[in-house]
């Protein structure tokens, strides 16, 4: 039996446990230690962004947690249970759209929706125009993928991870090869989401200021071998722009320290 | 001459294309000037009429046989083969181009066999086939199989190979695997390699198909080859022009019936321009 006090100092149980975890890629040349004892623990309804330069494993780790890829020791887990492999209730984003030329948006929307059970194909169908117009492409509702501009991709890509309902979604620098202004839209966009519809995120990144936009927590990734050096809590009032003071004051403290870890990273 | 000064005019105000129906008159305009001047030549005797039937002698034939059915049945029966032929080298080609785009093992097997097989003429296959299957039409089928087989095993092999990682993993993600991955992603992000692959196995088929027919006299069916072959046995060159015309007309209609759709799909989807 658990007492009331234990009842009141237990933490909510972590979404995302990520618990020692260790992946090794051994190729012909070299060999990778991509993460290195690494672990993570992400609330419900917690934005988390992996921040670090490229080649520093996060992507590796995102990958870990979707299930795509097997860590070499450790473990992990959502809502308790043991990643075995990918999970409807974790979507993935990734850099690149990755939608399917054959479909229009429509059809990509409702790829994931498809695979869902207990759904009628009429609420299918509703849920894909909630969520195109939730990302305002409803003009676009029948077009081909490659009439779609870049933004207008992601946003695509963002509505596709986003209609199966998934309690978590994994971001994978999705917005990186965007221009500055739609990628400004699609930051308020995606905090109007999360906080509407209490999603857990966790978004890779290498832009500082990007991070501390988005997320409730900035951790610090360095590289060789990838590992988790440090956080920082962002308690900044949202919706965040990623133009406010606070935000480039509180990047530039993470810049620091960033080049601080990098600098006493052997090489 | 007015139709071919038409698309002249229409550059002259839009540059870039000119109009559908000023293509289609050029195109006309062009073949009707050929005709006219082939059959004057003829009447005109530019040429041995024996050697190069006049225009209107294949129109006679193609008529004549037309009314006594006998060209009819010849389409019917060469088509019923091709057809046949072709579909079931595509319905084995598929599956094992699949096989081999995801095993080793089959790769280093069938998928060499395949390379190797591809580069062969299958009119080569003609000796052989009569000596197993004799003046029947399983081994016209056996030809046909063999010209499409290897072109559509190997599109689908490099069809599967190219589809960006990305998309498996994509819809790994939302929960697709098994069947659903191979019949919802897999199959259709290799489609431009499909189209290209059916398309080109058709082409081989057909050409097999002549090839056999020109050799091997089956007595269950009466084909446009043969008839092409007893054209040139008894020196009747507008019996042998108007089959060849027939020939290029069915392979442009089924070229047409069979791949336009895919194409228009393709344009429509991917934006490629095939």
């Amino acid at each position: 039996m658990m007492s009331l006090q234990d009842e009141l100092q237990n933490e909510p149980p972590a979404k995302l446990t990520v618990d020692h975890v260790t992946k090794i890629y051994r190729g012909h040349r070299q060999t990778v230690h991509a993460l290195e004892d690494v672990s993570l623990h992400v609330n419900e309804g917690e934005f988390v962004c992996l921040l670090g330069p490229s080649g520093c494993g996060k992507s590796t780790l995102l990958n870990l947690i979707a299930g795509l890829e097997d860590p070499d020791s450790g473990s992990l887990s959502a809502d308790g249970e043991l990643v075995t492999g990918p999970g409807r209730q974790r979507m993935v984003m990734f850099q690149e759209h990755a939608l399917f030329p054959w479909l229009d948006v429509t059809d990509n929307v409702l790829f994931g929706l498809n695979l869902k059970p207990q759904l009628s194909d009429e609420d299918r169908r509703g849920v894909a125009r909630a969520f195109i117009e939730i990302v305002g492409l409803t003009q676009f509702a029948n077009a081909s993928i490659h009439e779609l501009s870049g933004g207008m991709k992601q946003r695509v890509a963002l509505a596709r991870a986003l209609a199966p309902n998934p309690q978590v979604l994994l971001m994978d620098e999705p917005f990186a090869a965007l221009d500055a202004m739609t990628r400004e839209q699609l930051y308020d966009d995606l905090q109007q989401i999360q906080q509407k519809r209490r999603k857990t995120i966790i978004f890779v990144t290498h832009n500082v200021r990007e991070a501390v936009c988005l997320g409730d927590r900035v951790m610090l990734f360095t590289p060789r071998p990838g590992k988790i050096r440090g956080e920082f809590k962002v308690d900044l009032p949202r919706p965040r722009d990623i133009n406010d003071v606070e935000v480039a004051q509180l990047a530039s403290a993470i810049t620091a320290e960033l080049k601080n870890l990098l600098q006493s990273t052997p090489s | 001459m007015s139709a071919l000064s038409d698309p002249a005019k229409s550059t002259a105000t839009r540059r870039s294309e000119p109009s559908a129906l000023s293509q289609a008159a050029s195109a006309i305009g062009f073949f009707t000037l050929l005709i006219a001047i082939w059959e004057y030549g003829s009447f005109a005797r530019w040429w041995n009429p024996v050697l190069i039937p006049a225009p209107s002698d294949i129109a006679k034939f193609i008529l004549k046989t037309l009314g006594n059915g006998e060209l009819p049945s010849a389409c019917w029966v060469t088509i019923k083969r091709l057809l046949y032929g072709y579909l079931i080298g595509v319905a084995l080609g598929i599956p094992l181009g699949l096989l081999t785009a995801r095993f080793k093992f089959a790769n280093n097997t069938i998928g060499v066999t395949a390379l190797g097989l591809q580069t062969l003429p299958s009119v080569c296959w003609v000796p052989l086939a009569l000596l197993w299957f004799g003046q029947t039409e399983k081994a016209m089928l056996f030809i046909v199989v063999m010209g499409t087989l290897w072109a559509v095993l190997l599109a689908t092999d490099h069809g599967i190979r190219q589809i960006p990682p990305i998309y498996r993993r994509a819809a790994a993600t939302m929960g697709s695997s098994g069947f659903h991955l191979l019949w919802r992603v897999l199959l259709p992000a290799s489609l431009p390699q499909l189209v290209s692959g059916t398309k080109q196995g058709w082409a081989f088929a057909w050409r097999s198909l002549m090839a056999a027919e020109i050799y091997v006299t089956v007595l269950t069916g009466f084909g446009l080859g043969h008839l092409l072959h007893y054209g040139r046995e008894l020196h009747a060159m507008d019996q042998v022009a108007a089959v060849m015309l027939i020939i290029l007309l069915i392979g442009f209609a089924a070229d047409k019936a069979l791949f336009s759709p895919w194409e228009r799909f393709l344009r429509k989807r991917w934006g490629l321009t095939v």
